[in-house]
């Protein structure tokens, strides 16, 4: 029974030593223990997010290069395209010009052979016309009896026509 | 291979000399109670079960041969008005036999008041120590009318390992508490030893049971209930150490802390709980209500007697295996019941953890029963 019973000096003891526990140990201790880990729990806290924080930063930034990128090379391409359609439409163009301009010289050359030719048949016609008179007066001047002398002067005449 | 069993064998040497010193520190005792007859023997070996577990006036260490190697502590009686001082080893002669002085005397380790004075001191050096029936019974006596007359506050051995165990409390945890004040850092030493155990407390019992809102307010008690409980269970384990956590006044203390702050903090919904416990049928509640109200007084008790329970069983168990040896006269029996007690002690270590958890863990719930908003 005597283990039951709780011995006074020790209860009073117990009581001041635990309520000077508990006013040094809140005090200098658990206070001090608890902020400490509070604030170390909010610093990781803290960091972790702003890490978090940092990569999603990190990755909309890749994503912003990405279509910057993306972007940057439609548009060259798109340029490309331009400048291409741009040589062709001039190579074309050029082209075009080129054959316009060779149809019409050779319209113009045409044009002009067959001024040419009209103006050599013009010329050959009052040749032989003048030939042709210039035979006749000489035929009609000799009027030679014979035949004979006839074809000779005709001949004659003739060759004088080729030399020319 | 070779450098582990090079570190462990000091950790070897050390464990079984302390398991040496405290079989020896405690059977030493039995060895010199228990030499003559076989009644006396079983006698002696209950005596010294409960000579390791009550509180003393003096702290034994031990015992060589018959040379008793104790340290008296100082006695401090208040009677009618003024307070008195003496040493312990006042009250013992030179054989060890308890003698009165200035009036007092202590019999079977109660401080009583000696009848006549000096006289009583005169026949109990006659009746030389082992005083007869007679005396026994008058001392009995003396001792229940004492018991109102005079406020014995002695520093008896619990007080003294209760004063020991608060300033090694309070050594440990102001400097784990420094390495916090200078910013924040990285646990190390002592602290990260602590520091799992007060986050565990913090998160696992006292935001669980009481709230995430308002258990600031009770941390400082929790982990002080919860450290003093430790380190006392575990100090008790040592060898010539005192039983405090296993003593009922120490622990009826730590209950009714628990007990006022439970009610010093009680919400009008914990009250109502109990006054007019809500969702009972009319003609119920006023049983609800006693069988409530004995409740309130019911939980102080559990926790007092648990913890006094599960501590004193423990060292009865662990100094039983060890009497053992010395009540059958068993040199094998001794062998292996000093090994047994050895393994018993071990499992000891993990009651005095897990009574520490479960005294807090109760108070924190008792606790936040009472701070509840009753939103439920």
């Amino acid at each position: 029974m005597d283990l039951l019973t709780p011995d006074t000096g020790l209860f009073i003891f117990q009581v001041v030593a635990f309520l000077l526990l508990l006013f040094l140990l809140g005090k200098f201790a658990w206070r001090p223990i608890l902020d400490g880990l509070k604030e170390r729990e909010e610093t990781i806290e803290t960091a972790l997010l702003s890490a978090e924080q940092a990569k999603k930063d990190m990755e909309a930034l890749n994503a912003d290069n990405a279509k910057l990128l993306a972007e940057a090379r439609s548009e060259r391409d798109a340029m490309l395209k331009e400048a291409m359609a741009a040589a062709n439409k001039i190579k074309e163009d050029a082209k075009e010009e080129t054959s316009k301009i060779a149809s019409k010289m050779m319209d113009d050359a045409k044009a002009s052979i067959e001024v040419e030719k009209k103006a050599a048949m013009a010329e050959i016609k009052t040749m032989v016309a003048a030939l042709s008179l210039d035979i006749t007066e000489k035929v009609l001047r000799k009027q030679l009896g014979d035949d004979k002398a006839q074809k000779a002067l005709v001949d004659e005449y003739v060759n004088d026509l080729n030399l020319n | 291979m070779m450098k582990n069993s090079r570190t462990n064998f000091p950790n070897l040497l050390i464990i079984s000399v302390l398991i040496a010193l405290f079989s020896f520190s405690n059977s030493s005792n039995l060895l010199a109670s228990s030499d003559s007859g076989d009644e006396q023997k079983e006698e002696g070996a209950t005596d010294f079960i409960m000579h390791h577990i009550a509180d003393d006036y003096q702290w034994h260490i031990v015992t060589l041969g018959h040379t008793h190697v104790t340290i008296p502590l100082p006695m401090i009686i208040y009677d009618h008005g003024e307070l008195k001082f003496f040493m312990s080893s006042d009250f013992y002669d030179e054989h060890h036999e308890p003698i009165a002085h200035e009036g007092y005397m202590i019999s079977h380790g109660k401080l009583v008041r000696a009848e006549g004075g000096h006289g009583a001191a005169d026949s109990h050096g006659e009746s030389d120590g082992h005083g007869s029936d007679d005396d026994h019974g008058a001392a009995a006596d003396d001792h229940s009318e004492a018991k109102s007359d005079f406020l014995n506050l002695s520093i008896t051995k619990n007080v003294a390992s209760l004063l020991l165990s608060a300033v090694l409390m309070i050594v440990v945890f102001t400097s784990v508490a420094k390495r916090y004040k200078n910013g924040v850092a990285a646990p190390k030493g002592l602290q990260s030893f602590f520091e799992p155990i007060i986050v565990f407390i913090r998160d696992d019992i006292a935001k669980v049971n009481i709230g995430a809102d308002k258990y600031q307010r009770f941390m400082p008690y929790l982990l002080t209930l919860f450290f003093f409980i430790l380190f006392n269970n575990l100090l008790g384990l040592t060898p010539g150490a005192a039983n405090l956590t296993g003593n009922i006044a120490v622990t009826l203390c730590l209950a009714l802390f628990t007990f006022f702050i439970t009610q010093f903090n009680g919400r009008k919904a914990y009250w109502m709980h109990i006054l007019w416990t809500p969702g009972v049928p009319l003609p119920l509640r006023p049983i609800i209500l006693v069988v409530e109200v004995i409740g309130i007084f019911t939980k102080p008790i559990s926790l007092t007697l648990r913890l006094f329970a599960s501590i004193t069983a423990g060292h009865i168990v662990v100094l039983s295996i060890i009497g053992l040896g010395f009540i059958l006269n068993s040199l094998a029996l001794g062998v292996v019941g000093t090994l047994f007690s050895a393994i018993i002690t071990v499992i000891e270590i993990l009651v005095a953890m897990i009574q520490a958890y479960v005294f807090t863990l109760f108070s924190s719930m008792y606790i936040g029963q009472a701070v509840d908003d009753g939103h439920h």
